[in-house]
């Protein structure tokens, strides 16, 4: 990929999220933050494909190994904060 | 030409690498999904009825984009490792996402931002290990980007990692980290660290070497502790939230090295968010970022001291009083602070208010930004204790209607209510919006003792005509006020 395909990607994600954040109102604060949080454990798809030999094989289990935490964590703790709010919503 | 897979079009001539295994450019496509999937998912957050959803969405997106990702791996082995990574981890997050107490929420979001961070940097250093690095990543991405950006990933991956090790170890209120810590030109060293990161960068740049990577997660990790130590408990929201933001912007530098743009979106989108609250936290306190990262609370030289403020005007009164002073009442208004949930009186508060909506009290909870220690830190508390989102009432919505309320209880709140912002252009929190608890008829503040804030300065409300002072435990204080409401 060259720099400018990722970069154009990397802008035009920026500004989606711009726009589509500042409509979060401040109730939701903590649970966009551990939400989307969970969505940077994105890494995990780089770090399944990481890592050759057994130093880089450690490296990418290690990745593997972090990024499940804060993925499922993330996601899971969102999902009850979440819930909280909604059931007498 | 199209005979056969449709999507060799997108093949022909392209400088995106396509996804390959089994999957082919399907994979892609799929990754595609992902990023809507998650774009969807922070949608969702624009209102607590369709959050729910939204997450679902975002998981629904990692799930696919894992999945995908599965099948390009290639060999059982490695097929296998990955398989006991997700699971070990999955379980780990799993287990400590549903034992975790809603009132240590801050740090557990720290700790998170901390493993994406960590999971960055080890991504980067891994890609850079490959043998020959430098060459086969020419097949998939440009290897100065790769190159450049593994620096990144490594930089900001580290900060984040041990600036939110720092920030979780505040928040546990660990014994090492309580006192903000700073020496004399710590802002030097930290200039010294990222340049030389930086330049670290150039070097792995200029002669293709790898090993200078790892003097530079170390320097980035130690500018890591160096950022946050000096930060004060009251300005961890927006140091949580600028972590939340590098955590994303780590991932899509990690995108970057490895050429996936699935990690691009979502890690810009993340970066995108943090930055976000981390503006609307610093607009809540009149305070540039600059001046929350590298500034100190100037101590306050000039304005009154607390004996000065204090004596003589103190009113203190009883649960009994107070509970007398609520019969009859129509518009009540709770002000929460940290100290609410450091006295873990959520369950407390909200019994009380039911209480008074019983005798037909309007309750409504004020909520200023920066009360507690991350971004809506008061409403993830207060619905855990089932207080309906309609009765929390942003800043600007209920301070124009103080003049009309009968009560305002402030429970662990101190420089939030203090009108010295408003009133005093010398004080340390001059400029910065408060609730103006001082214009309600009358004012209850449950508080401990009539020590300072964060800010270190003392509160004229406390000494106002309208306010009564509820010495002793937030939650102690609730439950006595319970007691004497039900007995009257």
């Amino acid at each position: 990929m060259d720099l400018i395909t990722g970069l154009t990607i990397f802008m035009l994600a920026v500004f989606v999220g711009f726009e589509v954040i500042t409509k979060v109102p401040p109730t939701l604060h903590t649970p966009l933050m551990s939400g989307s949080n969970a969505i940077s454990g994105i890494t995990l798809v780089g770090a399944i494909l990481a890592g050759t030999g057994w130093l880089g094989g450690l490296l990418g289990f290690l990745a593997v190994v972090f990024a499940s935490i804060n993925v499922v964590g993330g996601f899971l703790v969102t999902h009850r904060m979440l819930d909280m709010f909604r059931k007498k919503g | 030409m199209l005979v056969g897979n449709p999507l060799s079009l997108f093949a022909a001539g392209s400088t995106f690498p396509l996804a390959t295994g089994w999957l082919g450019a399907w994979g892609d496509v799929g990754y595609l999904v992902a990023a809507v999937l998650f774009i969807f998912g922070i949608k969702g957050m624009t209102h607590p009825r369709t959050a729910v959803r939204g997450n679902l969405f975002g998981s629904l997106g990692m799930l696919l984009a894992v999945v995908i990702t599965l099948t390009q791996v290639t060999g059982v082995i490695s097929l296998a490792t990955a398989l006991v990574g997700i699971v070990l981890g999955g379980a780990i997050g799993a287990v400590v996402a549903t034992r975790v107490q809603m009132t240590q929420m801050p740090q557990l979001v720290a700790l998170f931002n901390g493993f994406g961070g960590i999971a960055s940097v080890l991504v980067a250093g891994a890609e850079l290990l490959r043998p020959g690095a430098v060459e086969t990543a020419a097949v998939l991405v440009d290897p100065r980007v790769a190159m450049f950006a593994a620096g990144l990933a490594g930089l900001i991956g580290a900060v984040t990692f041990t600036g939110s090790l720092v920030a979780a170890g505040k928040l546990q209120e660990l014994q090492m980290f309580k006192k903000p810590f700073a020496f004399p030109g710590q802002q030097v060293v930290n200039a010294i660290l990222l340049l030389g990161a930086l330049g670290l960068t150039l070097w792995m740049l200029s002669s293709g070497a790898v090993w200078p990577f790892v003097a530079l997660v170390l320097a980035a990790s130690l500018l890591g502790v160096l950022l946050v130590t000096p930060i004060g408990g009251a300005d961890m929201p927006v140091v949580i939230a600028l972590l939340n933001s590098y955590s994303g912007l780590a991932a899509a530098a990690a995108g970057f090295v490895i050429g996936n743009n699935v990690l691009i979106i979502a890690g810009s989108l993340v970066g995108a968010s943090g930055l976000i609250l981390t503006s609307i936290m610093c607009k809540a306190m009149n305070r540039s970022l600059g001046n929350v990262l590298f500034g100190v609370m100037e101590a306050s030289g000039e304005s009154a001291d607390a004996d000065e403020v204090y004596a003589g005007k103190i009113k203190a009164t009883s649960a009994d009083e107070v509970a007398m002073m609520l019969d009859g009442v129509q518009r009540v208004v709770i002000v929460p602070g940290y100290g609410l949930a450091v006295a873990q009186a959520q369950h407390t508060v909200a019994e009380l208010a039911t209480l008074l909506q019983s005798r037909d009290v309007t309750v409504e909870y004020a909520i200023h930004p920066v009360a507690g220690r991350m971004p809506g830190h008061m409403n993830v508390l207060l619905a855990e204790a089932d207080v309906p989102y309609e009765q929390l009432k942003e800043m600007d919505e209920i301070n124009p209607t103080f003049s009309q309320v009968d009560v305002a209880i402030v429970i662990g709140a101190n420089d939030v209510v203090n009108p010295v912002a408003n009133t005093d252009p010398s004080s340390p929190i001059a400029g910065m919006p408060i609730l103006n608890v001082h214009e309600a008829r009358t004012a209850i503040v449950i508080k401990r003792s009539l020590s300072p804030g964060f800010a270190g300065i003392p509160n004229p409300l406390f000494a106002a005509d309208n306010c009564l002072m509820l010495f002793g435990d937030g939650k102690q204080a609730l439950v006595d006020l319970i007691a004497a409401l039900k007995d009257s």
